[in-house]
């Protein structure tokens, strides 16, 4: 009798010694979204895993095979599609971060029509600037026809090829067109919350005004800094129908190659489509994961760091 | 003066591509290198028969970005609540998690989950698009929420409570009312993403769900250009509605400011 109660108790304090006994509430009202994103996203990596291991699947007899996977990393129009993904998503995170921190300097002061007028292409479809870029940078399109009338270029084929080129150029200048102003737009967010009194102090105590950006400014933007561009690297290392519409035809990007293996009329591709949809997967994750562990350090306590301040 | 002038030309280099898609909307047969085109109205008069299947699917987009914005406010609300005002262990990895669908490429989970909606009897069915759909609109969601729940003084429920106010009476006089703005942010945000998204739809729809992104994209690839101009401008609107709130609901920081704290 006395063990019970004992036992009872013992598990009793272990119990209040959780964390779900204080937080429980808060953990329940998490529970539906988090339950949501791993059945749907986690459920669906699963599954996926198991499709390219040959465990599941239409066309496969239940036999574990890394087939795929072989196939795949033996495979040079792989690599190279690697290659142009890690080229476009780290060259359009990088041209974006650094113009629209430029930006949001520049419309931190600047009245509200301004903000407003840079937020234009925040809503729009990626097909819609897609499909505007095309008719506006394509050899026979509106600027090179203003040029040819300008006199600047004698036939569209002294314009320089903008879009489906080598370069991916196109694909680049759309990514520039639509993230600058999302980007800019969460780093004004974070720039109105900084209080004006640390740079004042700052040019109080003499620092010239690019110091003042550099050490001041700069440090207090950089968590919307690596938040915004995590969100666009992440982005634009996924994102399908800009390179497939803008891109060249070879290399194709990453996921241009997914989509490719997967309608494949031959049903053994789709294995080979998951397998590689899996690499992608897995390759943005370990990128982001090395980009937060970089940026600050300990990047899952920077919640609680605030609220103990 | 020159801060002025730059942000002038960049205005204006952000409304460039929008400016050959509405001559183009306009054009007949606009060949290289014309520079004014032929006026016509006829690609306006194409959309809206019924072989151009835009008004089939506007509808269907309407529907599905209506339905998973309406999904996402529900169990984004709850959670939105629990990140803004409790701390709690785990919270920045429960934060990353909610997070991963929208920064991590979703092009395996897609192919994972359609082995699951085709026996399901959901591929290509609305419901099936707008259960992918939530993959993108609960992050931001709740992203969105959390801030404004972060700006949300409680105190004002509990003084509610102990004048003696229910607690569906304290949802309803007070604690809504007080969120609404940040809601209609988040919601705005939600429905547009829903209405813009093209992979995921491409992905599960198999070719029977026809959003007006995919009737973009075919379009796009036939080769018509008056009339994938015209549909583009088209597939704008709800853009543009939102633009007209937002001129006073972006003004809304706190809402957006929860992106930027990742």
């Amino acid at each position: 009798m006395s063990v019970t109660s004992t036992n009872r108790s013992f598990w009793h304090r272990a119990w209040h010694r959780t964390a779900l006994s204080r937080y429980w509430p808060t953990y329940l009202r998490l529970l539906p979204a988090v339950a949501v994103v791993a059945v749907l996203f986690g459920g669906g990596l699963l599954l996926a895993f198991g499709q390219s291991i040959g465990l599941i699947g239409i066309t496969n007899d239940g036999a574990l095979s890394l087939a795929a996977y072989r196939q795949v990393l033996s495979s040079r129009s792989f690599w190279q599609s690697l290659n142009l993904s890690l080229y476009i998503a780290i060259v359009a995170t990088t041209l974006s971060t650094v113009l629209s921190v430029g930006l949001a300097m520049l419309l931190q002061r600047a009245g509200r029509w301004a903000s407003f007028a840079c937020q234009l292409t925040l809503p729009i479809p990626h097909l819609v600037g897609i499909a505007g870029i095309l008719l506006l940078l394509s050899p026979s399109g509106l600027i090179s026809r203003v040029l040819l009338s300008l006199g600047a270029i004698a036939s569209d084929q002294d314009f320089p090829l903008l879009v489906n080129d080598r370069h991916s150029v196109g694909v680049l200048i759309h990514f520039v067109w639509k993230e600058v102003p999302f980007m800019t737009l969460i780093l004004l967010a974070v720039l109105k919350g900084i209080r004006p009194e640390l740079g004042m102090q700052a040019r109080a105590l003499g620092a010239k005004p690019w110091q003042c950006f550099w050490h001041v400014t700069l440090p207090l933007l950089k968590p919307g800094i690596i938040s915004a561009s995590l969100i666009v690297f992440g982005f634009v290392f996924g994102s399908f129908e800009v390179p497939f519409l803008l891109g060249a035809t070879a290399p194709k990007t990453l996921p241009v190659l997914v989509y490719q293996a997967f309608t494949d009329v031959d049903l053994n591709q789709r294995t080979v489509a998951i397998a590689l949809g899996l690499i992608l997967s897995f390759t943005s994750l370990s990128l982001i994961a090395i980009y937060l562990w970089l940026g600050s350090g300990k990047p899952f306590r920077r919640d609680m760091d605030r609220s103990a301040k | 003066m020159t801060r002025k002038i730059a942000l002038l030309l960049i205005i204006g280099v952000l409304f460039l591509p929008f400016l050959p898609l509405l001559v183009w909307s306009f054009a007949e047969g606009w060949y290289f290198p014309q520079l004014v085109p032929q006026w016509t109205m006829q690609n306006w008069s194409t959309l809206l028969t019924t072989s151009a299947k835009v008004g089939q699917g506007f509808w269907q987009s309407l529907v599905i970005a209506a339905i998973s914005t309406g999904l996402a406010l529900l169990v984004g609300l709850p959670a939105g609540r629990a990140l803004g005002l409790s701390d709690f262990p785990g919270k920045g990895a429960v934060k990353l998690f909610l997070l991963l669908p929208i920064i991590v490429s979703p092009l395996a989970t897609l192919m994972g989950i359609q082995f699951i909606l085709i026996r399901l009897g959901l591929s290509g069915t609305i419901m099936g698009v707008v259960l992918v759909h939530l993959l993108s609109t609960i992050p931001y969601m709740t992203l969105v929420l959390s801030s404004v729940y972060a700006n949300f003084d409680s105190d004002y429920e509990i003084q509610a409570r102990s004048l003696g106010a229910s607690s569906v009476q304290v949802l309803q006089q007070i604690t809504l009312p007080l969120i609404a703005p940040g809601v209609v942010v988040g919601a705005l945000f939600a429905f547009l993403i829903s209405w813009n998204e093209f992979l995921l739809t491409f992905f599960v729809g198999s070719g029977r769900v026809f959003t007006l992104p995919m009737v973009l994209f075919t379009s796009l690839q036939s080769g018509n250009t008056g009339l994938t101009a015209a549909i583009a401008i088209t597939s704008l609107l709800p853009a543009l509605i939102f633009l007209l709130f937002s001129s006073r609901a972006l003004d809304n920081n706190t809402a957006i400011g929860g992106l930027g704290n990742v």
